[in-house]
């Protein structure tokens, strides 16, 4: 257990150091070790034997991938020896998706984004809209105070949540952990969890334990996930072991939830049902903030940078990998044909209330932030609440009879 | 997923302890054999490509249990992972493969003069079709779990070219599964050629359906009787099929082909894995030896509802599986049968099994057809 301990320390410490000296320190990498019959194979399958067919493919990774960087980067490796290769497997075997321009590539571990910089560099710019990682900083602000006009009508929004996720440094990423750090990252959360008090205490039910009673109550509340069958996240390699180390924590008022290693390390959902988008993110900024400080006392961080903001394992989540949004019924509206300009324009999204597989269905949707990188928290959630609030009085406009307008289209993000 | 070797060496950062997997809930031959001591033991090797012991157990440890079948829950990722493995892989070879011991030696028979007489005629009004079906690693590239793209890529190009000298009877053609047109697609699929990404999870937790389908295809002849996988479970896979109950032409034809292709991938410098010992080396330890499933579609409506039926196939050394494959139930009476064992028995020595005990299976539905009983039929232990 001591020995244990100290190599996470050890390789804590070195991630802490490398990735507060920015992106050129780690860029070089590390080659894979030499064995004889390693080194035979690069020179019998140089890189261009390797490169993968991405002639019919239409993801973030297949749009950047040259045969030019995939040579540079093949043969190397991070500190946890993860590769290319692997890291670029899920983009390779899922050409494209119906409903969504996927980014086709995944994180092991924290230094992925530093050693592969020169792929992921321009891919997270092609999905975060032109966010530069080389030039821009990343805002964090989870002062939920700041949000106004965050109550919606009820007579159209049904449920409101905002998620977001946090990796633990010093242990590998769900694509790439081993089955005694995903049972590490169990145990720093959990215990973590235990910690929290008032409306936020709450208990941890672990998907291989869990009894079939309480199975069906969190399948009841719709708190619980089950193995991926997502091709797009089997393929990344993070559904091994299942359900080793995975399981659901909430509290005991049910609106503020941690999954656990499932798609990242932790999942932070606040959610309830109505309109009160305020405290359902004045309680995600407290519950988080409460859980940093929990680990932070037991040595423990979240890997977190200034250029890329909290690391996930998908690039389409750093940042804030805040998805703020509501179930809302937009029945005349969403017949409209201006529909998909409107939430163009106000930067939000739509999907069918099963998630992000999904389709809508009748006329209750999903609708949420687009963007997660190079706008606060705050911003974030501000934008939700003016941009849902917009799609309402458009609806209660068509209702009327009365004409809509589009609004202009909000900037990107900060200069 | 193929973790480099490099990355095993990080999890011997932990105790072996803290990384034994879950296996409570598990009912596969891997499960049963993997102690915390033979995981302690094997997890510090590698083959000498970077194979490691969480490679060969993950689809066991990803698959607890199948609803129709005891799965062996490990592959190989190349040759060598029978050595360096073989802790594990021995006992569990025992068991699938009916106690075939750690020194017992395999024999191969690829002469279809062999058979005894008969084999040609399998009544057609119950036995709708024949097949043989086996598969061949080509020595010198890692097996499909962990094989790269320029290694899978360079068996579809050896495969091709060897295939392509084929001539007479065995002449024909190859369809990569990504350059297809719809046209060809189709036809494939008509024909029952076309073998599609696979699903099962237990397929794909191993690895085996990465870059898919890059460096994937059929190759048929023009009759449409011989057919060779390219880089799907295996490196390759040949079947020779025809309707009806010729299963002695089926044989034939089957045994023929497979000589010319050996001779072909000798002539451009490779052989197929293959020891004294486990016979033809292949991605799943079930498919040792032989490799060989001799089967036919039959229809036994009278004979499946039996309440002896079970026993009765697992006398012949016989397996039942639907018409749709290894994870399909039988729809109506019609069954796929074939025979269950794969190593410790020759090639002739399997089909002759199938052929006789297909034989006695007609003659019981007969009887049962006629409302006569089958009791005195019912054969002793093979």
């Amino acid at each position: 257990m001591a020995t244990q301990f100290t190599r996470m320390l050890a390789g804590r410490n070195t991630a802490v150091v490398l990735a507060s000296l920015g992106a050129g320190t780690l860029a070089t990498g590390y080659l894979l070790t030499d064995s004889t019959a390693a080194a035979e194979r690069r020179v019998l399958y140089p890189p261009s034997a390797d490169f993968p067919d991405l002639r019919k493919h239409n993801n973030c990774m297949a749009a950047s991938l040259t045969p030019a960087i995939y040579a540079h980067l093949r043969d190397k490796s991070t500190p946890n020896n993860w590769t290319l290769n692997q890291s670029i497997q899920t983009g390779v075997d899922n050409p494209g998706h119906p409903f969504i321009k996927t980014v086709g590539m995944v994180a092991g571990d924290e230094e992925t984004y530093e050693v592969f910089s020169e792929i992921f560099d321009p891919v997270i710019k092609d999905r975060h809209n032109g966010y530069d990682p080389r030039t821009m900083k990343h805002p964090t602000d989870l002062d939920s105070s700041k949000i106004t006009s965050g109550v919606f009508d009820e007579r159209y929004v049904l449920s409101s949540r905002v998620r977001t996720g946090r990796s633990i440094r010093g242990l590998s990423l769900p694509p790439a952990c081993s089955r005694a750090e995903r049972r590490e990252v169990e145990r720093v959360a959990v215990m973590a969890l235990s910690g929290l008090k008032g409306d936020l205490a709450g208990r941890y039910y672990s998907l291989g334990d869990m009894n079939e009673r309480e199975q069906q109550q969190l399948i009841d509340e719709h708190f619980l996930f089950d193995k991926p069958v997502s091709p797009l996240l089997t393929s990344a390699g993070m559904a091994r072991d299942w359900p080793d180390a995975r399981g659901i924590w909430h509290n005991n008022q049910k609106n503020f939830l941690i999954w656990i290693n499932e798609e990242d390390h932790t999942r932070i959902i606040s959610m309830e049902k109505g309109g009160n988008m305020k405290r359902v993110f004045e309680r995600f900024c407290r519950g988080l903030k409460q859980v940093e400080q929990l680990i932070h006392e037991r040595g423990w961080e979240f890997m977190w940078n200034e250029r890329l903001g909290y690391i996930l394992t998908c690039p389409s989540n750093l940042g804030t990998g805040l998805r703020a949004g509501v179930h809302v019924r937009l029945p005349n509206l969403s017949k409209d044909p201006r529909f998909s300009k409107i939430l163009e324009n106000l930067r939000l999204q739509k999907r069918g209330t099963g998630g992000v597989d999904t389709a809508a269905t009748g006329d209750t949707f999903d609708i949420s932030n687009n963007d997660r990188l190079g706008k606060s928290e705050v911003e974030l959630v501000q934008l939700v609440v003016d941009g849902v609030n917009y799609l309402i009085d458009c609806e209660k406009r068509l209702e009327r009879g009365q004409d809509i307008k589009i609004p202009s289209p909000l900037a990107q993000f900060r200069r | 997923m193929p973790f480099g070797n490099t990355h095993n060496e990080m999890k011997l950062k932990y105790a072996s302890a803290k990384e034994y997997p879950d296996l409570t809930k598990h009912n596969n031959h891997m499960a049963k054999i993997l102690t915390p001591a033979i995981y302690e033991l094997l997890r510090k090797r590698q083959t000498p490509s970077g194979f490691t012991l969480d490679d060969v157990i993950q689809t066991g440890i990803d698959n607890p249990g199948h609803p129709f079948i005891m799965t062996v829950g490990c592959v190989a990722g190349d040759e060598e992972t029978y050595e360096v493995f073989k802790e594990l892989l021995d006992p569990v070879i025992q068991d699938r493969h009916g106690g075939y011991k750690p020194t017992d030696k395999h024999k191969t028979d690829l002469d279809p003069a062999h058979l005894k007489v008969g084999g040609d005629d399998l009544d057609p009004n119950y036995v709708l079709s024949s097949r043989v079906r086996t598969g061949r690693s080509v020595r010198g590239f890692c097996l499909p779990p962990h094989c790269s793209r320029g290694e899978r890529r360079a068996v579809e190009t050896l495969s091709i070219e060897a295939l392509d000298t084929l001539s007479g009877d065995l002449k024909g053609k190859y369809y990569a599964l990504k350059n297809m047109s719809d046209a060809e697609q189709q036809q494939l699929i008509d024909d029952h050629f076309l073998f599609d990404k696979p699903v099962s999870p237990l397929l794909l937790a191993s690895g085996m359906a990465r870059d898919w389908p890059d460096g994937r295809g059929i190759w048929h002849n023009v009759n449409k009787t011989f057919l060779v996988w390219v880089n799907e479970e295996d490196h390759l896979r040949v079947i020779s099929m025809q309707q009806g109950g010729n299963m002695k032409e089926v044989f034939n034809r089957f045994c023929t082909g497979l000589t010319k292709i050996e001779k072909l991938f000798k002539e451009r410098k490779h052989e197929f894995m293959w020891n004294e010992h486990l016979g033809y080396v292949l991605t799943c330890p079930s498919n040792l030896g032989t490799g060989l499933r001799a089967g036919v579609h039959v229809k036994l409506p009278n004979l499946s509802k039996n309440a002896k039926f079970e026993e009765i196939l697992k006398k012949l050394r016989l397996q039942k599986r639907g018409t749709g494959g290894v994870d399909t139930a039988a729809v109506g009476g019609t069954f796929d049968i074939s025979n269950a064992d794969r190593l410790g028995f020759s090639e002739v020595e399997l089909v002759q099994m199938v052929v006789d005990g297909v034989k006695l299976l007609v003659e019981m539905e007969k009887k049962l057809e006629k409302g006569q009983p089958i009791d005195a039929m019912i054969p002793a232990q093979k």
